[in-house]
């Protein structure tokens, strides 16, 4: 093995990893918020990602120009979620957790259909735009450019998660994690707070979904498994933590990325389910968690 | 002021309140007294919108019937709650600003803040420690001072002094005072019957959900018979 490839992959993890993280902290947002997991995570980035194509499909614009349209849509679509299913949920009396847990489960069930139904099940792809199967070369080692791309924008993502968090906004989202009854005391309807919690976790995976459709195959069940990563990533970092979501995601990336050097590419993921597992066991609420 | 009117309200069947009338007039401080579990904490949690009640209240005149809790603090009902609820991982400082979250847009919205600390000035103190590591006193402090940052006219205090030491108690209860004459109206409910008739213009005795009797604060005080049947003193 010479050091090019390894920093082949060392680069490759990295930007893969911060796919990730966008992805787990649109999921650890929510989660934080409310101990709300959603179930359908994976399908609001199939979403995203169909959105993506679609519309470059239909006007020819470039994806990174759909961007923020994707975004409006997703948070609009965050807040419907809310409000349609998830307030409802918080109000049943009985076996509430099974409630919270199948109502966002048979959610996705309901958007993988929808998607079925619609794009049928082959796999598509973004073939054109401004990054489309381009690379960069720094240092020597060929860098795809819709990854690169990608990276950029969700650590731009993180900022603004970040300055969202300091503001007055982030402070009233922070008073109702730590307690949903006591901020009416203050005048703040928490059933607003929820609905833009779940708005911005939703434009979260968002940006994740429209940046991975530049270079990733698009499907219905193409999100199940960052889904799957995103809990595992989630779990990691600790829950609600956002920058515990983006140390653990750029882990997993490189985790993934070093276990394809030395395993088969189809067992990729043992590694990171490992060392998931020994964090569970020693550190059971992350890396970043709070107890 | 403020008016209930025959206010009942039950937790699963279990009767906490049972045909509630009482008055409180602006810029009157009155006195809610009575055993625990007589239902003074189910009394300011009714007016404040977080229990359903049958019966009416009418705040200024207007009915708080199906008015969310939240409103009900933006229409200038402030409550300061048993165990105080404050926001333990944030900030002095942050708690109290949140106070003013639901005045974004009034510019003079954290003016109240001299106001808070002038009567707490242990809270400019700390402002940046964390409210969760604060003593229990320093936490009454803040839980008012948040709560007088949302600018009511009714101030509603459960058991202020709870938990807190003597010295602290007495601060508090002059800060009580010098809110009232800002013109805040306030409801007081306490254990401490001797320091919360002293300071209360008028007093509601509850017994087991039910008005027992009612007046000048300084009658019922100096009634033996209130003490023994209902107070347990
Ligand atoms: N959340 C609740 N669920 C069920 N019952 C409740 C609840 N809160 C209060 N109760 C009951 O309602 C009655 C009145 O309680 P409340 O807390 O209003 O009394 P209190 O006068 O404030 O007592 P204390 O002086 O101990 O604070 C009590 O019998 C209590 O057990
Ligand atoms: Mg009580």
């Amino acid at each position: 093995m010479t050091a090019d490839i390894l920093l082949q992959a060392v680069i490759g993890g990295l930007l893969m990893g911060l796919i990730y993280a966008l992805v787990a902290a649109g999921l650890s947002l929510i989660f934080g918020l409310m101990d709300v997991v959603n179930f359908a995570h994976g399908e609001l980035l199939m979403v995203a990602m169909f959105a993506t194509f679609s519309l470059w499909q239909l006007t020819g614009l470039d994806p990174l120009m759909v961007l923020p349209l994707v975004v409006v849509l997703m948070f609009a679509l965050g807040v419907a979620i809310y409000h349609g299913l998830i307030a409802r949920a918080l109000t049943v009396q009985f076996n509430r957790g099974m409630v919270q847990i199948f109502v966002t489960f048979g959610l996705g069930i309901f958007i993988r259909g929808l998607a079925q139904f619609f794009y049928g099940g082959e796999f598509r792809s973004i073939t054109g735009g401004m990054v489309a199967n381009r690379t960069v070369q720094m240092a020597g080692i060929y860098v795809p450019l819709p990854q690169f791309a990608a990276s950029l924008v969700c650590l731009g993502a993180f900022a603004l998660l970040l300055v969202i968090s300091r503001t007055e906004f982030g402070r009233a989202l922070e008073a109702t994690r730590e307690d949903r009854d006591a901020v009416a005391l203050i005048g703040i309807n928490r059933d607003h707070i929820f609905a833009i919690g779940w708005g911005l976790g939703a434009a979260t995976v968002g940006i994740a979904g429209v940046m991975l459709a530049t270079f990733y195959y698009v499907s219905p069940n193409v999100g199940a498994n960052f889904a799957t990563i995103a809990y595992v990533t989630v779990a990691l970092g600790g829950f609600g933590s956002l920058g515990g979501a983006l140390v653990a995601g750029l882990l997993i990336g490189e985790i993934e990325a070093l276990t394809a050097l030395v395993l088969e590419p189809s067992l990729k993921q043992v590694g990171m389910f490992v060392v998931y597992l020994a964090v569970v066991l020693f550190r059971p609420r992350g890396l970043f968690g709070r107890l | 002021m403020l008016r209930l009117h025959d206010v009942s309200a039950s937790y699963r069947g279990l009767k906490a309140l049972q045909g509630v009338s009482m008055d409180v007039g602006k810029g009157e401080v009155v006195a809610v007294v009575g055993a625990n579990g007589a239902g003074k904490s189910t009394l300011l949690r009714a007016i404040a919108g977080q229990v359903a009640t049958t019966g009416s209240i009418e705040f200024d005149g207007e009915s708080l019937a199906h008015v969310p809790a939240h409103m009900v603090t933006r229409r200038g009902i402030s409550l300061v709650p048993e165990g105080r609820r404050l926001f333990p991982r944030l900030s002095v400082e942050d708690n109290l600003r949140l106070g003013a979250y639901s005045k974004r847009g009034d510019f003079d919205r954290f003016a109240p803040l001299e106001l808070v600390f002038s009567l707490f000035p242990r809270l400019r103190e700390r402002l940046m420690q964390r409210a969760g590591t604060l003593s229990g006193g320093e936490q009454q402090m803040l839980a008012i001072g948040r709560a007088l940052m949302t600018q009511p006219r009714l101030l509603m205090l459960d058991e202020p002094s709870q938990g807190i030491m003597p010295k602290l108690v007495d601060d508090i209860f002059k800060a009580i005072l010098r809110i009232r004459r800002l013109d805040v109206t306030i409801l007081l409910v306490e254990q401490r019957l001797a320091e919360s008739l002293e300071i209360a213009d008028r007093a509601y005795v509850l017994q087991t959900g039910r008005v027992v009797m009612s007046g000048p604060a300084k009658q019922i005080a100096a009634d033996a018979a209130v003490r023994q049947a209902y107070l347990g003193m």
